[in-house]
């Protein structure tokens, strides 16, 4: 039955040289902890990926319950992690998975440094990483705000303290991501929400998507 | 690829109506033990990735995520912390030649040159070499940035008062708010000369400000003293009134806020103890 339906699409759509780029490629020996142990080392890269999907799908139900504003960002908070059914668990595993994903990220670099992967032909790659470094730092930064509790409202107080104390830019930058010159509140909230929700995410999924397409056509760098 | 005359499409599209064959690619004649990606080693892979979630949907389960209370503009006494993440800027801003006059270093200067160098590694280290070992300059620098956040990080963890911390952001549950006596000359006593403003108007604290006033470890005399000295964070001198009144107000503090006795609980027990005998 599943081959007759993908066999119907295929005939229309020709999907199959498709699927075979998707699934046909190599795992080299040094990389491959079933045959040396030390390899686990190239799983980093891996697990971060992994812990992102872990925090869009646990994002993504964190958004059902969650107001950007300042009256409700934090009851519904409250409401999420002490009545929702599981709310503490999906709670919990996107404020750990941040976490995690620096940790597991950290790592990858360290390993992509280490190993020397990041030199020719592989430099435009170790960029997009870097970038993607920066992203993961901004939505850690950016989520941090959204509970609104104390902790949240005064690191974010001092962040953009520091930020304005930027010569030249800081200034703006300040009021591009708190909406006002002094104050913290309503509109740095909801910037702050946009932010880490739709502009960084999408970022972030697009440098991916780079990511990807580079090591696929380069393929894994071979060993020392 | 088929190209030119006798190509057949699928109706007037553009789609071949050749099919092609969908088996995998032959490694076997490919270096050392190569393996195909589908569907060999995501097979393992997954295994490896079913143990990570379930251990970290453990430590997630055990590791329930603090709230603290929501966020209030006007306590200017909050000691900030950014997420552990950050701890390490937060860190350098701290020392003396990176802060004040010399903020420049530590918020743009230091910061940027790390960053920055991170970006364009692969043209500030252009060499072919790519062991660790034959390029000591670049193993250097990345071994000295990483061992420099983790100091960093350490000291930050190391110098934040975590007891204050977790004092400052406690929620205030309506249950830990006793009733007080407010007709007491002890209430009116604490109310004129201000301690009100700081612990509360049932002597319940105010969160980074001051502390709760139940169940203190002093006696009236010691009460007495710590109005007029201070403690702590609490300056000397709040208490300006007669030493009658100090009296009144200290022991006032020392029965929290109940002197005439008429604790509920109390007289509870001494009825269970009338019915006992």
């Amino acid at each position: 039955m599943l081959q007759r339906i993908y066999d119907w699409v295929d005939e229309r759509m020709d999907i199959t040289p498709l699927w075979r780029d998707i699934a046909d490629h190599e795992v080299p020996e040094h990389v491959n902890p079933a045959h040396h142990f030390s390899a686990f080392v190239y799983c980093f890269g891996g697990l971060t990926f992994f812990t992102v999907v872990i925090q869009f799908l646990s994002g993504m139900f964190l958004t059902m319950y969650y107001v950007p504003d300042i009256i409700n960002a934090y009851e519904s908070v409250m409401y999420l992690q002490s009545e929702v059914a599981f709310g503490m668990i999906v709670r919990g595993m996107h404020h750990w998975g941040a976490s995690v994903v620096i940790v597991m990220m950290f790592l990858h670099t360290l390993r992509v440094f280490f190993t020397g992967a990041y030199k020719k032909p592989r430099e435009l790659n170790w960029v997009v990483g870097v970038l993607i470094f920066f992203v993961i730092l901004g939505l850690g930064f950016t989520g941090y705000l959204l509970p609104w509790d104390m902790k949240a409202y005064f690191a974010t107080v001092v962040a953009l303290e520091i930020a304005e104390s930027v010569p030249v830019v800081g200034e703006m930058i300040r009021v591009l991501l708190a909406g006002h010159e002094e104050l913290l509140g309503a509109q740095t909230l909801t910037r702050f929400f946009a932010i880490h929700v739709f502009f960084l995410p999408g970022a972030l999924l697009g440098l991916l998507a780079a990511h990807f397409i580079m090591i696929r056509r380069q393929g894994i760098s071979g060993p020392l | 690829m088929h190209r030119g005359k006798g190509m057949k499409f699928v109706g007037d599209s553009r789609i071949p109506a050749e099919k092609k064959p969908n088996i995998p690619k032959d490694y076997s004649e490919y270096p050392g033990k190569t393996e195909a990606f589908w569907p060999n080693y995501l097979l393992k892979e997954w295994m490896i990735g079913a143990v990570f979630l379930i251990g970290f949907l453990c430590f997630t389960a055990v590791n329930p995520v603090s709230l603290e209370g929501i966020a209030d503009p006007t306590d200017s006494g909050y000691i900030p912390l950014p997420d552990w993440y950050f701890l390490f800027l937060y860190q350098l801003l701290k020392y003396e030649y990176a802060s004040g006059t010399f903020e420049l270093f530590g918020n743009v200067i230091i910061p940027g040159l790390a960053f920055g160098a991170l970006l364009l590694a692969p043209w500030l280290d252009p060499g072919p070499e790519r062991r660790p070992s034959k390029r000591p300059v670049g193993t250097g620098l990345m071994l000295l940035a990483t061992i420099s956040v983790i100091y960093l990080t350490w000291e930050a963890v190391d110098q934040h008062d975590w007891e204050a911390a977790e004092e400052q952001g406690e929620i205030l549950d309506e249950d830990d708010i006793q009733e007080v006596d407010m007709d007491h000359a002890g209430y009116e006593i604490y109310e004129e000369q201000g301690c009100i403003e700081c612990h509360g108007e049932q002597l319940e604290g105010s969160g980074a400000a001051g502390p709760n006033l139940y169940d203190l470890p002093y006696g009236a005399e010691d009460i007495a003293n710590i109005s007029v000295e201070g403690i702590g964070e609490m300056p000397a001198g709040m208490f300006d009134g007669s030493d009658e009144e100090l009296e009144i107000m200290s022991e006032y503090i020392e029965a929290e806020g109940q002197p005439n006795g008429d604790d509920d609980e109390d007289e509870d027990e001494d009825d269970e103890d009338e019915e006992d005998e």
